[in-house]
């Protein structure tokens, strides 16, 4: 059913710190390679060896400079920044999808895609703003982060190991895994300690996870201003199919 | 947003197919008054007018059922797994792919219903037509305003989450609707009264539907220029920490979402193909005319073809121009 359960107390999520990601990749490629032979794989990508590989990963890894005015002049800051499915809350991917293959759990709030149900309409991926969902162009169905839901639960594994891949695979500890729903979680002290924030809240979908922000710098000097400016877009002719490229010649002139 | 050739063609041609039966169904609600009060009663001849009428109707709710059902086809080839489409019905509680996908069903109750009562001797003046043509008109109505509210409830996509993404789909489908209807009515070969069938679809069309379409569609895109939306520095929230650039990307290669959400062709030429839409859109059901001197009744069917082709544009652009939030990841 893709109508949304009632609130539950139990909001299972990660919390990523941007402060101490040194934007190595071990996650997403952790991710990857658990999630191709877990319980929902597998991943299968086009072209693998070839000039143009490309395929599902529920995770990816942008890297950021920011620009700041600081006292002592100019500065550029490095975040690096992963990129996962955020376990909404009240997520429009799951609403939107005509089938019932999208689904949120009552009992933790974990969003998941039934590869049995799913029709490959895509409408999911055009409503999640935070784009954590792609389509397998082998399998013909939707794949997103399951929040490694079997290995969580997995009573095969050791403790220790009941965790997401991405996880346990950080050599840093910038990723952290745990009940965002519970105020007193370890997970849940460490948003309200570092002041942790949702992405986009604007679109109200209410994300789970939470990213907390870079901290202070040593040298006591912070930004002083802040102004994101966006940047023009450019065409690359040379992506474009045969017809479109013609057609852009034609309309430039 | 990429413009996908299926899914383009799926909402022009099932617009024009539920635009054409709504049509269809509005004449069966207004052509026996008409008729009525133009025909003087002691004529016989309004019975074989609406023998006639019946003829033209019953080759418009083909057309229109056909033009529908090629859409949908259209539809289902845009999907992974077309073959489990029929799950697509289930989810009419929250999902307006769902519900426009029994819309397009149900509408298919009374467009068949009437088909075959017309084709056993249904008058068009008896109740019945009129039920069934009340029906056919809703139903064709709901199931265009479902395909426009599956884009207009996609938050992510700024340029679709518009008030005027509603009238402009309905606007247009009853606008191609309408130029199917008057190329049938003219192409049917029965003797039917112009001024009840064809003329008032005709003239409506040209001077209301077409400009209130295009009207709507200017300040549909002055809206967008005006339209905020996140850059690479809201979509992370580091805008707070100072000024934002992507310097890496995630992957060396395209993915599916650069892909399917990174098309930025339109943006780059939208003014031209803007008003290339608008005048086709506006000239097409005048430009019917002229072209009858020269071309006699096959205009009729050469106005269908630039119509469609304007809202064609128009739908390419309505996808090519969209610019999807996640994209601001990428620093686009
Ligand atoms: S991040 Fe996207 S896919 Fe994940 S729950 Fe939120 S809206 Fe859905
Ligand atoms: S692609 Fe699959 S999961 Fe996504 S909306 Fe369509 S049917 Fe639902």
């Amino acid at each position: 059913m893709t109508t949304l359960p009632p609130p539950a107390p139990k909001k299972l999520g990660l919390v990523i710190d941007l402060d101490i990601c040194v934007g190595c990749h071990a996650c997403a490629v952790a991710c990857k390679e658990w999630n191709d032979g877990g319980d929902f794989g597998p991943l299968p990508d086009t072209d693998p060896y070839g000039a143009h590989p490309s395929g599902v990963w529920f995770n990816r890894v942008h890297s950021y400079a920011v620009e700041q005015d600081t006292a002592h002049g100019k500065r550029e800051m490095t975040v690096h920044f992963p990129r996962s499915c955020l376990h909404c809350e009240t997520p429009a991917c799951v609403t939107v999808c005509p089938t019932g293959a999208s689904y949120k759990r009552a009992e933790d709030g974990i969003v998941l895609v039934d590869e049995d149900k799913c029709i490959g309409c895509q409408l999911c991926a055009w409503a999640c703003p935070y784009g954590a969902r792609e389509i397998s162009a082998q399998r013909g169905t939707m794949q997103k982060c399951t929040l490694c839901v079997d290995r969580i639960y997995n009573e095969t594994l050791d403790p220790a190991d009941r965790q997401p891949a991405c996880v346990a695979a950080c050599p840093t500890r910038a990723r952290h895994f745990g009940d965002l729903g519970d105020a007193a979680s370890p997970i849940s002290k460490l948003v309200a300690e570092r002041d942790g924030y949702a992405l986009m809240p604007e679109f109200g979908y209410r994300p789970v996870n939470k990213y907390l922000p870079p901290r202070p710098r040593r040298d006591g000097c912070d930004a002083k201003t802040s102004s994101a400016t966006p940047r023009g877009e450019a065409l690359d002719r040379d992506q474009l199919p045969g017809v479109l490229r013609w057609l852009d010649r034609a309309l430039s002139r | 947003m990429r413009p996908t050739f299926s899914i383009i063609l799926f909402t022009v041609l099932s617009g024009a197919g539920y635009g054409l039966l709504f049509v269809v169904g509005l004449s069966l609600l207004s052509v026996p008054s008409l008729m009525s009060s133009l025909i003087p009663p002691w004529s016989n001849a309004i019975d074989t007018f609406a023998i006639d009428i019946r003829v033209t109707l019953e080759v418009a709710l083909a057309a229109g059922a056909l033009l529908a059902i090629a859409g949908l086809f259209c539809s289902v080839g845009h999907l992974g797994k077309p073959l489990r489409a029929w799950r697509a019905f289930s989810q009419w509680r929250s999902s307006w792919l769902s519900r426009e996908g029994v819309a397009s069903v149900l509408t298919f109750v009374p467009t068949f219903g009437l088909l075959i009562a017309m084709l056993c001797g249904l008058d068009i003046r008896s109740n019945g037509a009129l039920l069934g043509g009340a029906a056919l008109a809703c139903l064709s109505a709901i199931t265009v305003y479902c395909t426009a509210r599956i884009y207009s409830s996609l938050k992510p996509v700024r340029a679709w989450n518009s008030r005027y993404v509603v009238p402009v789909y309905l606007l247009l489908a009853c606008y191609t609707g309408a130029l199917w209807a008057v190329a049938l009515y003219v192409s049917t070969p029965v003797f039917s009264p112009v001024f009840v069938s064809f003329l008032p679809v005709f003239f409506w069309n040209a001077i209301l539907i077409a400009p209130l379409a295009v009207g709507l569609k200017l300040l549909y895109w002055r809206s967008l220029a005006k339209a905020a939306q996140p850059y690479v520095g809201d979509a992370t929230g580091l805008a707070r920490l100072g000024s934002v650039r992507s310097f890496e990307q995630p992957h060396t290669e395209e993915n599916y979402l650069t892909h399917e959400m990174g098309f930025v062709l339109a943006r780059k030429h939208s003014r031209r193909l803007r008003v290339i839409a608008s005048a086709l859109i506006l000239l097409a059901p005048l430009s019917a005319i002229p072209l009858t001197f020269v071309f006699g009744d096959a205009a009729w069917w050469l106005v269908v073809l630039l119509g469609l082709l304007g809202v064609f544009v128009e739908r390419w652009l309505f996808f090519a121009e969209a610019r999807h939030a996640v994209i601001a990841f990428y620093g686009r």
